[in-house]
């Protein structure tokens, strides 16, 4: 038995180099992460829920961070985190993916461009720089909010949006007067119109099948007995078909004998027509 | 495409306003924009679930949006749920608002949403938290609007008799001032300097 880790990114806004910030998000989602704890003993396993144990981090080996770098004409001029104009023209884009302790995880080059072996070392290079100090933006930042959750201060994405800008707006919890409530209800009460009639009560087949209402007769038999009738009458006027299944099914109840409300109802005399009703199986349940 | 956030305690819902933009021919009405609602779950891909709540706030957007100024266009609103404590469906509603003014579209009135959760004893409680949606015996969500504080939409989960569910909807009426004040403040400070 293992867990099964998934990492769903939501990309909220294109300004270009979605590789870059993909895989700082993914990243450092994954460190964030807590999972429940586990103890094995033998053959029996015993998963914890939170409010049992602590819940554990993932064993990250290390932090691979993705750099993108876009070439343009023939590879004369380099550019570093391209955005959304820039990669539209670009000729090509390598892609070098390195951990802090300058190792090679990726390396991904796409485009028109042949690039020569210094290129490539200059751009290891420039990388190695980057992902050292994006590594430490991630370290703080994770720290930051270890210690706002220990020391019970506010966390999560509200919190991280900066409240000093002017498309910023924000709003302490506020009461709200709640005199008069239900009086003020009351009286709507009292001044609307009366609720429309209750339904019948649900007729319970079978654990977990009911049935509200009779539901209308099935119709497909009466055609045939429409048709003769029309021949047999000799009204000209040509009626709705409600009307004629209508009189065609009283008609038939005086045909049939009178059923008393006590006896179950019945749907349609067809003999092709059967309801059945489908036991649900016990479907073993599956622990996620 | 205008993307704004609205976080209301830890749930937050982002919104996406696109448009009125050219609709495919197979979306467009004659006589009035074709509005579309997104709703993105934070985990996972949207299901069931999502689907009626993007009609449900579909259905209120509709009832506001000025459609018949722009026949033939396609309005998209994409909300994404950034994290969700509770409350969810009423932020996503206020966060629906604030994305259509603040993508200038022309809106007849403005709309809010509240949560009550109706506990086992029978108190309302305003905006709740996930732990007491949980244990409350029904959770009731109104769109209530701007004008003369009607109802848009009404949603219920649970039982509860008709006397309690009018004292919800007081409730929301009364809290829909305070959302409405806030969004006057919050555009009032967005156009203050520009």
């Amino acid at each position: 038995q293992v867990w099964q880790i998934r990492l769903d990114m939501h990309l909220l806004n294109h300004d270009g180099n979605i590789t870059d910030a993909a895989s700082i998000a993914g990243i450092v989602a994954l460190c964030h992460f807590r999972r429940p704890d586990v103890s094995v003993q033998g053959e029996e396993v015993t998963v914890y829920t939170p409010e049992e144990r602590d819940p554990v981090p993932l064993s990250i080996h290390h932090m691979p961070i993705c750099v993108s770098f876009a070439f343009f004409h023939q590879g004369t001029y380099l550019l570093v985190d391209p955005s959304e104009r820039e990669e539209r023209v670009m000729d090509g884009l390598l892609v070098i993916a390195m951990n802090k302790h300058r190792e090679i995880c990726t390396i991904q080059s796409s485009g028109v461009v042949m690039l020569v072996q210094d290129q490539i070392l200059r751009c290891s290079k420039i990388t190695a720089v980057k992902v050292a100090e994006i590594t430490e933006l991630i370290q703080k930042a994770l720290e930051n909010d270890h210690k706002a959750r220990k020391e019970g201060g506010k966390f999560g994405f509200a919190e991280s949006i900066p409240n000093q800008r002017i498309t910023a707006f924000k709003m302490e919890s506020a009461a709200i007067d709640t005199n008069n409530v239900e009086e003020q209800a009351g009286e709507i009460i009292t001044k609307a119109d009366p609720p429309s009639e209750v339904f019948v009560n649900p007729i319970l087949h079978t654990p977990g099948t009911a049935q509200i209402g009779e539901g209308i007769g099935n119709s497909w038999g009466d055609l045939e007995e429409s048709e003769k009738e029309e021949a047999a009458e000799e009204e000209g006027e040509s009626e709705a078909a409600a009307f004629e299944c209508q009189k065609t099914e009283t008609e038939d109840t005086s045909m049939m004998t009178e059923t008393k409300k006590d006896e179950p109802i019945l749907l349609s005399d067809s003999e092709e027509e059967e309801v059945v009703i489908l036991e649900p199986q016990e479907v073993p349940r599956k622990t996620r | 495409p205008i993307p704004s956030s609205l976080s209301a305690g830890e749930t937050s819902v982002l919104a996406g306003l696109y448009g009125p933009a050219e609709a495919k021919l197979s979306k467009e009405l004659p006589d009035r924009a074709a509005l579309e609602v997104l709703l993105r779950p934070k985990v996972g891909l949207p299901g069931v679930l999502e689907r009626s709540r993007e009609q449900q706030l579909r259905q209120t957007c509709e009832a506001v949006v000025l459609g018949v100024l722009h026949p033939r266009t396609a309005i998209t609103l994409v909300l994404q749920v950034v994290s969700d404590a509770g409350s969810l469906l009423s932020c996503c509603l206020n966060a629906a608002c604030m994305g259509l003014l603040d993508a200038g579209l022309p809106l007849s009135s403005l709309f809010c949403g509240v949560t009550c959760a109706l506990g086992p004893d029978g108190t309302i409680t305003l905006d709740p938290t996930a732990r007491q949606e949980q244990e409350a015996r029904a959770v009731l969500t109104f769109a209530i609007d701007s004008s003369e504080r009607k109802v848009l939409m009404a949603t219920t989960k649970g039982s509860c008799s008709v006397e309690e569910m009018q004292q919800c909807l007081v409730m929301a009426q009364r809290a829909a001032d305070t959302i409405f004040q806030f969004y006057r403040d919050s555009l009032h400070r967005r156009y203050s300097k520009s």
